[in-house]
C-alpha cells in the first residue's frame, strides 16, 4: 500500500472505533482536516511549493504504510541516547515522545507557576478539551498544505503548553521527538500547542532525532498563539540522521505588542522540509527568525518561511546561513508581506551561503510583496565559498587548514547561533561544525 | 636560518621572481627594497606560503629544512611570523580568542603545555604594552573595521605574541602616520634578539630609521640588484629608485 492510502485507511479505521470525542469542535476541525487530505494527496511533482523539494516522491519509495501503527522501541536505546544529549544538571521540563507516543518515564516537569500546563496533547484533549477547542487547528491552512492537512487529522500526541496571564515560566521546555528504529522504519505524527497568553513569557525546544540505521518520517505541526505584550522563544532542531525524512509546519499568531524568536537549525537529513509562518496581526509586534542548515553527505534542507505584517508599526526580522559540505543541498525560499495597513513596517530579510564542495548547491529565493507605502525592508541572498585569503591568513598563524575553516565556519554561523538561548544546545551545534572537520565535512 | 638559492616564483602565467639570492642569519635584521611591483611582496608570501604562487625554479631552507614543502601552519609553527601588508578582516572571530588557539597550537608544536587563562592574558597584558594596543580592541572581531594604523599595530602585536624566529613585515610602514610608525618600529625592536631574524619589506627608507638594518638589498624586476649596509637605504632616500632602475636597464 502507498503511505498516503495507509494513512487515509488508518483514520478512517480510528474513527469508527473513537467515541466521546466525537462531538467536540475540534475533532470536526479533524474530520475537515481529514476531507482535505483526501482530496489534496501529497503534494505533485508540478507543485510549486514543492518544486526544490520533491519528498512525495520519497516518501512513497521509503515507506509502505504500516510503519503508521508499528511502535516497537527500545527503552535502552532512548535511555543511553538521552544520558548523552541531555545534561544531567539542566533545569528544564523535558517530555520525550518515540514514535509517535509520549513517555512519560523518560519525561519530568519542573515546577511550574499556577496555572501553566505543560502534558502531553493526548492528556490535554481529555484535561483541557475547552483550550483545544478554542485554540486547536485555529490558524494553519489544511485546505492548502496537505501535510498540515494529514497531521490536523492524523496526530494524536504532542506537546501542550498553556502560560496564564502575566506569567513567566523561567525554566525551558524541550520536547524530544525521537525516531527510534532500533526495530525498522518509523513514521510519526508529533502536533503541538503552545499558548502564551498576555504579558506571559516562555521557552520552547523541539528537538527531532532519529536513532538506529533504519528510515523515519515525521510530520510535525506546532501552533504557537503569542498574546499581546507575550514573549515566545522557540527553537527548533533537527540533528536527525541520513535517513530521516520529515515535513514540518510552524504557524505563529501574534497580537499586539508580543516578541517572537525563532531559532531553527538542521544538521542532517534525507529530505527535510520545514515552514514558519509568522501572522504578525497587531501593532509594535517584533518578530525574529533565525535560522542554519549545516549539511553534509547528501542532505537535503528545505526552508520556507513566511512573515505577514497586517498591522502598523511592527518589525521582523531574519537571517537564515546555510553551509553545504560535500552533495548536501539547501533550499530557502523566504516571503515578507506587507499588508496595505501595515504602514512603519520594517521588515529585514537575509539569507547567506557558503559552499564548500562543487557538488553542494542552495536554491535561495528571498520575496517581498509590499501593499503598503511607508516602509523600511530589505532582503538580500549571498552564495559564496571559505574566504581564501582568510583561511592563509589563519594558517600563517599556526591553525591547521581543518581548524582555520572551523573556525571561520563558527564565524559565519554564529550570529544564528548566538540567538540559542541554552548554551548546551549552543555549544553541541558547534562541536558538530570541529567534528564534521576532523572526517569529511 | 634562511638560505634563498634561485628562486623563480610565478602567478599564473606571469613571472615575478626571477632568481632570488638571499641568506639570513641568526640576529640579523635584513631590509628588501625596491619599486612597486619589483616582487617584494611575492618574495615575503612565498616565504609564508601563499599557494597563489607556483615555484618553478630554486629552494629555500630554514633551519635546515625545506620550507617549500612545508604547509603555512607548519612554517608559522616553526617559527615564521608574516605580517602581511593587508591584514585580513574576519568578521565573528575576536582576537583575544583566535590568538588563544594559535599560541597554543605553538606552544604545542614545541613541546610546551598550552597556556590556561589567566597565564595567556597575562602574557597579553604585557604586550599589549608594547605596541600600545587597547584591550577593547583585541575583543572586537579581527581586524573589522579596524583603522590601517590599528591593524598594522595588531599584527605586530600578534608577532609579539607568536615569539617567531623569523620575522618578516610585508610593508608594515605603508600608510601609517609618523606615531604609528615609532609604535611598530619600537615593538619591533624590542623583539630583536641574537637569535631571531627580522626582514623588513618596505617601499619607504623611513622606516629604517626606526628599524635599523644590517644589510638593504634592492628588489627590482624580480631580482636582487644591489646588496649593501643601512647607508644604501639613506642614498635611496635621497636618490629614489630610478639611478637603480636606470643602472639596472642600462646594463641589460
Amino acid at each position: 500500500m502507498s503511505l498516503e492510502q495507509a494513512f487515509i485507511t488508518y483514520i478512517k479505521d480510528r474513527e469508527a472505533t473513537i467515541n466521546g470525542q466525537g462531538d467536540t469542535a475540534w475533532h470536526q476541525r479533524r474530520r475537515a482536516a481529514f476531507a482535505d487530505f483526501e482530496k489534496l494527496g501529497f503534494p505533485e511533482k508540478k507543485d510549486e511549493e514543492y518544486r526544490y523539494t520533491p519528498i512525495s516522491r520519497a516518501l512513497e519509495r521509503e515507506f509502505d504504510g504500516n510503519e503508521i501503527t508499528k511502535a516497537d522501541i527500545s527503552a535502552q536505546a532512548v535511555q543511553e541516547f538521552l544520558d548523552e544529549i541531555v545534561p544531567a544538571d539542566i533545569s528544564a521540563s523535558i517530555l520525550v515522545y518515540v514514535n509517535g507516543e509520549f513517555q512519560s518515564s523518560f519525561s519530568r516537569t519542573e515546577n511550574m507557576p499556577e496555572g501553566v500546563i505543560v502534558t502531553s496533547l493526548s492528556q490535554a484533549y481529555q484535561d483541557h478539551s475547552e483550550l483545544i477547542d478554542q485554540y486547536f487547528a485555529q490558524q494553519t491552512a489544511e485546505q492548502s498544505d496537505s501535510f498540515v492537512a494529514l497531521n490536523t487529522a492524523v496526530a494524536q500526541e504532542g506537546l501542550f503548553v498553556y502560560v496564564p496571564k502575566n506569567t513567566i515560566v523561567e525554566t525551558p521546555i524541550l520536547a524530544y521527538f525521537i525516531s527510534d528504529t532500533s526495530n525498522g522504519a518509523s513514521v510519526a505524527s508529533p502536533r503541538n500547542l503552545y499558548i502564551a497568553e498576555q504579558s506571559s513569557k516562555v521557552s520552547v525546544i523541539e528537538s527531532f532525532h532519529t536513532l538506529g540505521e533504519g528510515a523515519s518520517y515525521q510530520n510535525a505541526v506546532s501552533e504557537i498563539w503569542v498574546d499581546a505584550n507575550a514573549s515566545v522563544y522557540y527553537n527548533k532542531l533537527q540533528p536527525e540522521n541520513n535517513k530521516a525524512y520529515h515535513t514540518g509546519t510552524t504557524e505563529v499568531y501574534q497580537a499586539r505588542d508580543s516578541r517572537f524568536t525563532g531559532v531553527t537549525v538542521s544538521l542532517q537529513g534525507a529530505m527535510i522540509r520545514n515552514n514558519l509562518n509568522v501572522a504578525s496581526d497587531g501593532e509594535n509586534c517584533e518578530t525574529h527568525m533565525y535560522g542554519l542548515y549545516m549539511l553534509d553527505g547528501k542532505s537535503h534542507v528545505d526552508n520556507h518561511t513566511a512573515v505577514d505584517h497586517r498591522k502598523p508599526n511592527s518589525f521582523s526580522n531574519e537571517l537564515y546561513k546555510g553551509i553545504m559540505g560535500e552533495q548536501s543541498k539547501g533550499v530557502f525560499n523566504g516571503k515578507v508581506y506587507v499588508r496595505q495597513d501595515a504602514q512603519k513596517t520594517n521588515a529585514f530579510q537575509s539569507n547567506a551561503n557558503i559552499l564548500l564542495t562543487n557538488e553542494a548547491s542552495i536554491d535561495t529565493k528571498p520575496q517581498l510583496e509590499i501593499w503598503a507605502d511607508d516602509v523600511k525592508c530589505s532582503h538580500g541572498a549571498t552564495t559564496g565559498q571559505i574566504d581564501k585569503e582568510q583561511l592563509f591568513y589563519l594558517r600563517t598563524r599556526g591553525m591547521s587548514k581543518d581548524q582555520a575553516t572551523a573556525i571561520l565556519l563558527r564565524a559565519f554561523a554564529g550570529d544564528v547561533l548566538e540567538n540559542i538561548e541554552l548554551d548546551f544546545i549552543r555549544q553541541q551545534i558547534e562541536s558538530v561544525i570541529d567534528q564534521r572537520l576532523n572526517t569529511n565535512f | 636560518m634562511l638560505k634563498i638559492n634561485g628562486l623563480h616564483a610565478r602567478v599564473e602565467e606571469k613571472e615575478i621572481l626571477k632568481g632570488i639570492d638571499l641568506e639570513v642569519k641568526p640576529g640579523e635584521v635584513h631590509a628588501i627594497m625596491g619599486p612597486n611591483g619589483s616582487g617584494k611582496s611575492t618574495l615575503a608570501s612565498v616565504l609564508a606560503g601563499r599557494e597563489d604562487f607556483e615555484v618553478t625554479d630554486g629552494s629555500v631552507q630554514y633551519m635546515g629544512q625545506d620550507l617549500l614543502e612545508m604547509e603555512p601552519e607548519e612554517r608559522a609553527r616553526e617559527g615564521i611570523f608574516l605580517a602581511f601588508q593587508y591584514p585580513v578582516e574576519i568578521p565573528g572571530v575576536s582576537t583575544t580568542n583566535f590568538l588563544k588557539t594559535a599560541v597554543n597550537q605553538v606552544r604545542q608544536h614545541k613541546g610546551k603545555d598550552s597556556l590556561d587563562a589567566v597565564a595567556f592574558l597575562k602574557m597579553m597584558k604585557e604586550k599589549m604594552k608594547l605596541v600600545d594596543i587597547d584591550q577593547s580592541l583585541l575583543s572586537r572581531s579581527l581586524n573589522e573595521g579596524f583603522s590601517g594604523g590599528e591593524k598594522k599595530r595588531n599584527e605586530i602585536f600578534q608577532m609579539a605574541m607568536l615569539e617567531p624566529t623569523l620575522a618578516i613585515l610585508d610593508e608594515t610602514d605603508s600608510g601609517l602616520d609618523i606615531d604609528a610608525l615609532r609604535i611598530v618600529g619600537n615593538g619591533v625592536n624590542a623583539l630583536r634578539n641574537q637569535d631571531t631574524a627580522t626582514i623588513v619589506v618596505t617601499h619607504y627608507p623611513r622606516l629604517l630609521e626606526y628599524i635599523v638594518p644590517d644589510f638593504v638589498h634592492v628588489l627590482y624586476n624580480g631580482r636582487i640588484v644591489k646588496s649593501g649596509s643601512k647607508e644604501l637605504a639613506l642614498e635611496l632616500e635621497e636618490k629614489g629608485y630610478d639611478w637603480i632602475k636606470e643602472t639596472v636597464d642600462a646594463a641589460v
